[in-house]
């Protein structure tokens, strides 16, 4: 099967606005008519519900937390790119699409990414309207930074909170529309299967997770916004929550997996402390603006107090390596240079699995009251967290699973290769490439929820006849009742193990096996080795796993207990994947591919292409299917931020 | 360290519930008191017995999931934190500590710690927003907010939703959640053409979710995780006191 990606051509600017116009309309008085399902609450979900029952679709929208305001987008704290170019300092549309194309090491599409950055825009515009508080200058206009490896300032931001102020929005937005009547809200509700009928997604089906009740919604579209996959680690960024479920579940029912090895380690995030670490606390990129990243020069002064290493002992790597861009490398540079020194010995704090962020210089520079106003609440999460003073001695990070570039694959409209299954934001794979710059996911986010898929969704939905009108699938339908009782079964099977282990110390042996062999460095012998431990793990999941009460009831370890079995065959196609791209870009780094000073070392030649692997069944084998990826406007070249 | 835990256990909202006792040993300074509520349910998991329920996401404190009453402390003894943010280094190898979910009429109580807070959810909904399409939004600066104004909104903003402030109450009232939230908007230019409707909307939901009533105890303020500052009621009682003026002019301000 051929993927089909439906990006239009012609000259890129005008190509999101040509593709808007072909889009088909639905007609005011039918909108009401078309039911539409959308999983999860957070920018992306949150904000396309609000959009789509604005514009009159009956919508039902499901999270598994107890209000929508709590999904993860909110933990995020830097900030939201866009290309508005206030601060005069050279920005524009072009340039916000060039250096995501480039930062994402060429794997994401041009078209996707262009028509991201044109409507950066907007989104800025839509936020402040809504009365998103963000930053602001003395003269009442809008206040911006620069933020993880962009060279100019369009980043905007609401103190350490921006990802908690836009969710806030969306939610509000969302609220109005639940008042309005145009969408019913299902809180602590989690998406266990999906129901395809014919080929198209027609429902969900769902468990209430405080009465257990198993529950049947259908729909004419479905639209995923469940997030991302970092906990497949078990320790990230993510809240506990996230999960995979609600994608993987689609996945086995024919939706396509893109890139699921491309996951990006944050480097500023607090260190593990020890083996009862439950997460792993991101400390914001934005202090990578006044923080200075060093390590000892010798590994024999790693155990001393950092202030009593002298200013020439101390190696300021990220400088040293990398003179243009400093301490505001990407990502993926930054973390793999962290990781670099600290398996040569010289990291810092317990088990050596640590770098200095150091502020000495900055608080001198710009006095200590200015380094609060910036960063005071991270300070005091730091200070919270390691009982030490960030104003005094400097913070010690280490890198940690943040954000997954791939998800479910989908075209330009966001709809996957089933039909009528829509996927947004850190769901889908579209737009971040091999690796995402800061600022980008909240961006990506809002994107796809307010500005692409109220377009998107409408052309599909006007060539099918409302399910209301044609009737043709009921809760009766012989799909809809197999997919409920295979969900009815699996939960029953789950709690009839009663095994001796808990779900958790699965999940832990699990993330640590996928840190070890697909975290910050992959090699084609630890992947192969890790192929071969998953599916013994998996089993000893189903036969030894202990569930303690039933499903009639709020039973948090069974939520938890679905989660890590989807995570266990999901690990499995990452590793798989991984295995499968011999080149490194962005977050990927194959040890086989790299150039003489260690960075990444990328194969356009045999791997210019998205990786969209199809379920193969039960102990098969996925089938591998290749979009290449063409690039017309941002030149093919090795990245360089020497 | 070792500790005595009295846990608050209850099956669902309608039964009765009472505490549980649990010894823990193992804990570390660093442990974070969840954590150390990993560590106890892991330990009743594999002997069989049901784990305790309570409500937790980020572990970072900014979801406002997490909701415990810790020996009688709103999110615990430690200042301007939630109970994630708790660490056992706050507490004496060997102490006795009780852990309780919210109580509040309008939260009931549907797991041991795990309460209902969708009351919240409602005060929004009864004006807690910007009535602006999608797409229709002017050009960001042509906006214009005050560096303070933002700063104060911003302030105000900064509410998590935990609940906190009505777990705090002796009166259980969610005034401090609410002025935060009608003065967030009320505040910025953006929400001036909603504010007497939105005030009114939202106290009298309030007032229908069965919140009791502010008599200025203050212990809000002191339980907030995000140091909100009861200023906000205040402000809130005299932007009331102002719409209830004007709509004696106009009816449809209460929503007819």
């Amino acid at each position: 099967m051929a993927l089909q990606s439906h990006c239009p051509t012609g000259p890129i600017e005008q190509r999101w606005e040509k593709h808007r116009f072909n889009l088909k309309l639905v007609n005011p008085a039918n909108k009401r008519k078309y039911e539409v399902i959308v999983v999860g609450s957070g920018l992306a979900g949150g904000a396309a519900a609000a959009s789509l029952g604005e514009l009159g679709y009956k919508v039902q929208c499901f999270c598994y937390q107890d209000s929508p305001r709590r999904a993860h987008s909110i933990a995020a704290q830097g900030g939201i790119n866009s290309a508005k170019n206030y601060q005069n300092d050279g920005d524009s549309v072009y340039r916000l699409f060039y250096d995501t194309v480039k930062g994402g090491d060429y794997r994401a599409r041009e078209s996707n990414v262009y028509r991201l950055a044109e409507v950066s825009l907007n989104i800025i515009d839509q936020c402040a309207a809504q009365g998103v508080p963000f930053a602001r200058e003395y003269g009442g206009l809008l206040d911006n930074r620069s933020f993880g490896g962009a060279q100019v300032s369009r980043t905007f931001y609401a103190r350490g909170q921006t990802g908690q102020q836009l969710l806030l929005g969306a939610y509000s937005a969302l609220e109005r529309q639940v008042a309005a009547g145009t969408v019913s809200m299902h809180t602590r509700h989690e998406m266990l299967e999906l129901i395809v009928v014919d080929g198209r997604a027609r429902g969900i089906i769902t468990r209430d997770l405080s009465t257990g009740k198993l529950e049947t919604h259908l729909a004419d579209a479905v639209v995923l916004a469940s997030g991302g996959y970092g906990n497949v680690f078990f320790l990230s960024t993510n809240a506990m929550g996230c999960n995979v479920t609600a994608t993987w579940r689609a996945h086995k029912k024919g939706a396509f997996f893109a890139n699921p090895c491309f996951t990006q380690i944050h480097p500023t995030c607090i260190p593990v402390k020890g083996d009862y670490q439950s997460k792993l606390t991101l400390m914001s990129e934005s202090l990578r603006n006044d923080g200075r990243v060093w390590v000892p020069m010798s590994a024999a002064d790693c155990d001393k107090k950092p202030g009593e290493i002298a200013e020439a002992d101390r190696d300021y790597f990220l400088e040293r390596r990398y003179p243009a861009f400093g301490n505001l490398v990407p990502r993926d540079v930054a973390s793999r240079a962290a990781k670099v020194v600290c398996d040569e010995g010289r990291g810092v704090g317990p088990g050596g699995l640590g770098v200095y962020l150091d502020f000495r210089d900055s608080i001198a520079r710009l006095g200590k009251p200015k380094i609060a106003e910036r960063y005071g609440n991270l300070f005091d999460m730091y200070h919270h967290i390691t009982d030490e003073n960030p104003y005094e001695v400097p913070m010690r990070i280490y890198p940690a699973v943040h954000y997954t570039m791939g998800g479910l694959w989908v075209d330009y409209n966001l709809m996957s290769n089933v039909p009528g299954l829509f996927v947004l934001g850190e769901a889908n794979f579209s737009d971040h490439g091999a690796n995402r710059l800061g600022a980008s996911a909240l961006m990506q986010g809002l994107a796809d929820g307010y500005f692409v898929i109220p377009y998107t969704l409408g052309d599909y939905l006007a060539q099918m006849t409302p399910t209301s009108t044609a009737k043709d699938v009921t809760k009766d339908h012989v799909e809809v009742k197999a997919a409920k009782k295979a969900v009815a079964e699996r939960l029953k099977t789950l709690l009839e193990i009663k095994g001796k282990r808990t779900v958790d110390s699965f999940h832990r042996e699990l993330g640590k096996l996928m840190w070890d062999n697909c975290g910050m460095a992959r090699s084609e012998t630890g992947l192969k080795g890790v192929l071969e431990k998953l599916p013994a793990l998996r089993e000893e999941f189903w036969k030894n796993v202990c569930i303690p009460g039933s499903g009639e009831a709020m039973n948090q370890e069974l939520e938890k207990a679905g989660r890590v079995a989807d995570f266990l065959e999901l690990g499995e196609l990452m590793c798989r994947d991984a295995l499968d791209r011999n080149e490194s870009c962005g977050g990927h780094f194959r040890e086989e591919s790299a150039t003489p000073e260690g960075e990444a070392k990328r194969d356009d030649e045999q791997y210019c292409y998205v990786a969209a692997w199809e379920y193969g069944g039960e102990k098969k084998a996925p089938t591998l299917h290749k979009e290449p990826l063409e690039f017309e406007h941002v030149r093919l070249s090795q990245r360089s931020y020497k | 360290m070792k500790f005595k835990l009295n846990v608050w256990r209850q099956a669902n909202e309608k039964s009765a519930g009472g505490f549980e006792k649990y010894d823990i040993d193992g804990i570390t300074n660093d442990h974070s008191f969840l954590e150390m509520l990993d560590v106890l349910n892991e330990k009743l998991i594999v002997t069989g017995k049901e784990p305790v329920v309570f409500d937790h996401d980020c572990r970072e404190g900014i979801c406002g999931s997490c909701s415990l009453v810790v020996n009688g402390h709103v999110h615990g003894p430690q200042e301007a934190a939630t109970t994630c943010q708790l660490h056992m280094r706050k507490f004496t190898d060997g102490e006795e500590i009780t852990v309780e979910p919210w109580r509040a009429g309008a939260f009931p109580v549907i797991r041991d710690l795990a309460v209902d807070r969708s009351a919240f959810d409602r005060i929004i909904q009864a004006g807690g927003y910007v009535s602006v399409r999608t797409g229709a939004a002017p050009d960001a600066n042509s906006i214009l907010v005050g560096k303070d104004v933002a700063d104060r909104a911003m302030d105000a903003a900064a509410c998590i939703g935990c609940g906190a402030c009505v777990a705090a109450c002796p009166n259980a009232s969610a005034m401090l959640f609410t002025a935060a939230k009608v003065r967030h908007l009320n505040l910025l230019p953006q929400g001036q053409p909603e504010k007497d409707k939105r005030t009114i909307r939202m106290v009298t939901q309030m007032d229908a979710e069965g919140f009791g009533a502010c008599t200025n105890h203050l212990e809000c303020e002191a339980a907030c995780p995000k140091s909100i500052s009861t200023d906000f009621i205040g402000e809130l009682n005299r932007d009331l006191a102002s719409a209830m003026l004007r709509a004696r002019a106009d009816r449809s301000f209460t929503g007819g």
